[in-house]
């Protein structure tokens, strides 16, 4: 198809109007449908959960009741803990979003909802999209009512895969709005907006477009960083299948600030989805002209396409980004020259995240003072994490900067798994620190988190409660990094290699204070000489860890006992026989190396020999009996004097 | 405009309290090494444009700079201060170099670099021994000799991963490309190209990249056979 050109009299807001006449009449059939339509979040977390079969459901279910019934593919809301998440908008009813829909909710949805209309099946029910008096609202909970979403506003309600639904909601009229008043101004309201860089460093985005607007070079290049490795996060690719237009737009009027004629989306293959829906996006945009040459009838021009980055963490380092692009070894360069002055092929580049570019949008719609209003005055807007763990409402929350740790994880998220306590939080992946309980009052904003000795990060959270070790943590932590360092400098390759060496021996209760000291020492050398940020940041959770739990550490190699009770080393089962039930054999069956047997009074044991700590009995013993005790050191088995009953017959035989 | 700029300026820095006249735009840790400051270093050679400053002995505190910073990436400033000798940039070469030793199993009399081992020279500058003690050593995951290509033998234990070999081999494009390969503690040099015939490549001729090794890992294969017999000859093998 050829692009739609535009009269040339005509304003880049005026054909936009134009636009978005047609999509908003075109969300209008839909949201004013006479049958049903059913909303079904598919991103790859919904797909993970079984959207698709979710989808098949639904579909079989309708025809077998003869009705007819739209159904839309839609993004992700971002309630991991309630996947696959639906939305049924069934005429005289308000919108109604369903939680854990699989075949068999579907099926039922349709009969006692669709078919009759008369039972709105409530116990699968999350609440109503809009405020109505026979339906709890989301605004009720407090995730709703704590978030504040920006970035994520229309993620998970419009079709991703349909640039019309990004339209009909007022998209890319920060775009429109931006070619007409022109690229210094977008600059200065990024710049007066204070927008910083969600990628992790917080480096003012504003003030590095500018560093490239004013290098003298005609080709510059504009580049949307979506290399995102960090392990339990999940941002960057939910805004790229949630709402790819909005990061498309944001990517254009990044480029039109510094004055870039190319774009680049750099997305890791591992998101084949992502790169399915954003390449779909940059199609449909140009074919609307909104991307492309001549951009809504103004002399700005933008080719945007998709590069897949083939797996690497570094890579979502700029130096590194950079050199892979060029076909090369993701290896991170020294800076200066930044990028923003000679980047890719010499060129001035600007590299942005995800979030970064997607929040551009809303800043220039609303404004610079708009935006500064939330948050705090260091570190205005919202931020985005990947809530993960131990809690009990896990998944992407968006929350104004400057809210504490403690309402984050407590109010918003529902605290702690099953009631035990929370032990520390993993802010900002392999590169972010730990802090522990009594910290909780940390306020979550660049400069807040980097003084608590953690840092912002890309936005992965991981809760913990008392059963997670810190040193195992920590060993965890930094054999990601050594795995992912690229081997070029001296103190990441092998600094993190010697850490990793010493966090797993005393994993394993081997150990003694002056490795604690080396550990230290050598932490602060390879933070003070690494190269890049990959290796800079490496050491944060053995240096936190070290801090804030030491003596978890200490009781590893002076006690051999690990306090969590998780490194398999330091620990032992054993079976409580006051509580174990005789004649159950619920543990018996899961054993996979046979090690628990039946006592002579009928009740189970296990054989210390044989067991491989794998823990499998813990979750197999029934809790009304919660027989299998875990305890760290082995030698604090007590003896209960048991017998095998094999051994007793033959005995008496 | 372009003709003023080509005529060298020249700038005056501090170094150590010493003051030092240097060309502009060239790296600091040329000019030290010029003015007989010497400076450890591994990865960076003579004439690189962008050296990778990956071996992380070179660094110098530079006043204004909140971390040390590579000297070989470093271009001269007017004014500037430089410190090379300070007590904590001691113990942050002392630590690179340890790190660099844990892989090494310090065997040099069996070496073919012994005694123009850039690794000997820098142990004997931090005076640090070339078997470290502070440090346990560490076993790469990787065969200790690589004999696959025609003319070269590697040995993964002595490499130190500097990139000199890469760089030369890079620049001129000739025969079997090397590259790095793998990642973390497993990274090592490696070639690539086996498609090429032995008989016809350029490598033969070249051997630029065991010319610059600074360590002796990497070696023509003829020289290394040679070594090695007489090793054997006088029963140190």
């Amino acid at each position: 198809m050829k692009p739609q050109h535009p009269p040339m009299n005509n304003s880049p807001r005026a054909f936009l109007a134009e636009l978005v006449t047609a999509a908003a009449a075109k969300l209008a059939e839909l949201k004013n449908a006479s049958v049903p339509v059913i909303y079904v979040g598919c991103a790859t977390c919904g797909r993970a959960a079984g959207a698709m079969d979710t989808i098949a459901g639904f579909n079989e279910a309708l025809v077998a009741n003869g009705i007819e019934a739209i159904i839309r593919k839609v993004g992700c809301l971002g309630h991991c803990y309630a996947e696959p998440l639906v939305i049924i908008q069934n005429p005289g009813f308000p919108p109604l979003l369903y939680q854990k829909i699989g075949v068999g909710e579907a099926g039922i949805l349709v009969r006692s909802f669709l078919k009759d209309g008369s039972d709105p099946c409530y116990e699968y029910l999350l609440g109503a999209l809009e405020a109505d008096d026979n339906f709890p609202t989301l605004m009720d909970y407090p995730r709703y009512l704590f978030e504040n979403r920006v970035i994520m506003e229309h993620c998970g309600l419009i079709d991703p895969e349909d640039v019309d639904h990004y339209l009909a909601v007022g998209g890319y009229s920060a775009l429109a709005q931006g070619l007409e008043e022109g690229g210094v101004r977008v600059l200065e309201e990024i710049k007066a907006a204070n927008l910083r860089g969600r990628g992790g460093a917080g480096f003012p985005a504003g003030r590095k477009w500018e560093i490239a607007r004013n290098v003298k070079v005609f080709e510059k290049l504009v580049i949307c960083n979506g290399d995102e490795g960090d392990p339990g996060a999940y941002m960057d690719r939910t805004l790229l299948e949630s709402n790819p237009h909005q990061v498309l737009e944001g990517l254009a009027l990044a480029a039109l600030a510094v004055g870039a004629g190319r774009a680049l989306l750099y997305i890791r293959t591992e998101y084949p989805l992502a790169v399915e829906i954003v390449e779909r996006a940059i199609a449909q945009a140009r074919q609307k002209n909104l991307l492309g040459s001549k951009i809504l009838g103004s002399d700005f021009s933008l080719e945007v396409s998709v590069f897949q980055g083939s797996g690497a963490f570094v890579c979502g380092e700029e130096t590194a980004l950079i050199e892979s692009l060029a076909g090369r070894r993701g290896m991170p360069q020294p800076r200066p020259p930044y990028p923003a002055v000679s980047g890719f092929q010499g060129k001035p580049t600007i590299i942005n995240n995800v979030k970064t570019l997607s929040t551009v949008p809303s800043i220039i719609r609303n404004g610079a003072s708009w935006f500064t209003a939330i948050g705090t005055p260091g570190s205005p807007g919202t931020a985005i994490f990947s809530v993960v763990g131990e809690v009990e409402y896990p998944g992407l929350v968006e929350v104004p900067m400057g809210v504490t740790l403690e309402h984050l994880v407590v109010d918003v998220c529902g605290g702690v798994k099953n009631g035990k306590t929370l032990k520390a939080v993993q802010i900002g992946g392999p590169s972010g620190g730990c802090l522990p309980a009594s910290l909780l009052q940390t306020k979550i904003d660049f400069d807040s988190l980097k003084e608590s000795g953690a840092m912002m990060g890309s936005g992965g959270l991981v809760v913990m409660n008392e059963d997670t070790c810190m040193v195992e943590l920590a060993r965890y932590f930094t054999d990601f990094t050594q795995g992912e360092s690229c081997g070029k400098c001296t103190f990441c390759r092998l600094g993190t290699r010697h850490l990793r060496d010493i966090l797993e021996d005393l994993t394993k209760g081997v150990g003694s204070a002056e490795d604690l000291q080396t550990l230290q020492e050598l932490s602060e050398m390879i933070v003070k000489g690494s190269l890049c940020s990959l290796g800079k940041t490496a050491p944060n959770p053995v240096l936190t860890t070290l801090r804030f739990f030491r003596g978890e550490y200490e009781a590893h190699f002076a006690e051999k006992r690990c306090p969590a009770r998780m490194c398999r080393s330091l620990i032992a089962f054993y079976i409580d026989l006051e509580a174990c039930a005789r004649g159950c054999d619920a543990c018996v069956a899961c054993c996979p190396t046979e090690a628990i047997f039946t006592t002579s009074n009928r009740k189970k044991a296990i054989d210390q020999e044989k067991c491989v700590k794998c823990g499998e009995c813990v979750y197999a013993c029934p809790p009304e009996y919660d027989a299998v005790r875990r305890i760290s050191p082995p030698s604090l088995i007590p003896d209960q004097g048991v017998k095998p009953l094999i051994e007793e017959e033959k005995e008496e035989k | 405009m372009q003709a003023v700029e080509d005529i060298p300026v020249t700038v005056t820095i501090t170094v150590d309290e010493r003051k030092i006249e240097a060309c502009a735009g060239r790296n600091l840790l040329s000019v030290c090494l010029e003015n007989n400051i010497y400076i450890p270093h591994l990865c960076f050679l003579e004439g690189m444009e962008d050296p990778p400053a990956s071996c992380r002995l070179c660094l110098v505190e530079v006043v204004g700079e909140n971390f040390p910073v590579a000297s070989c990436r470093y271009l001269v400033k007017d004014g500037m201060v430089v410190r090379t000798d300070s007590e904590a940039l001691l113990q942050l070469r002392q630590t690179a170099f340890r790190l660099l030793v844990s892989t090494n199993d310090g065997r040099c009399h069996l070496c073919l670099a012994n005694h123009s081992c850039e690794l000997q020279r820098i142990a004997k500058f931090l005076h640090q021994p070339l078997r470290t003690k502070r440090l346990r050593h560490i076993e790469r995951n990787y065969p200790e000799l690589i004999t696959e290509h025609p003319y070269l033998v590697y040995e993964s234990k002595k490499c130190v991963l500097c990139g000199r070999c890469v760089y030369v081999c890079g620049k001129l494009e000739k025969g079997y490309k090397l590259d790095f390969a793998k990642r973390g503690i497993d990274t090592v040099v490696s070639f690539f190209g086996s498609d090429i015939d032995p008989a016809t490549s350029a490598c033969q001729d070249c051997l630029a990249c065991a010319a610059v090794c600074p360590v002796g890992a990497l070696n023509s294969k003829r020289v290394w056979q040679d070594f090695t017999e007489e090793l054997k000859l006088q029963g140190k093998l």
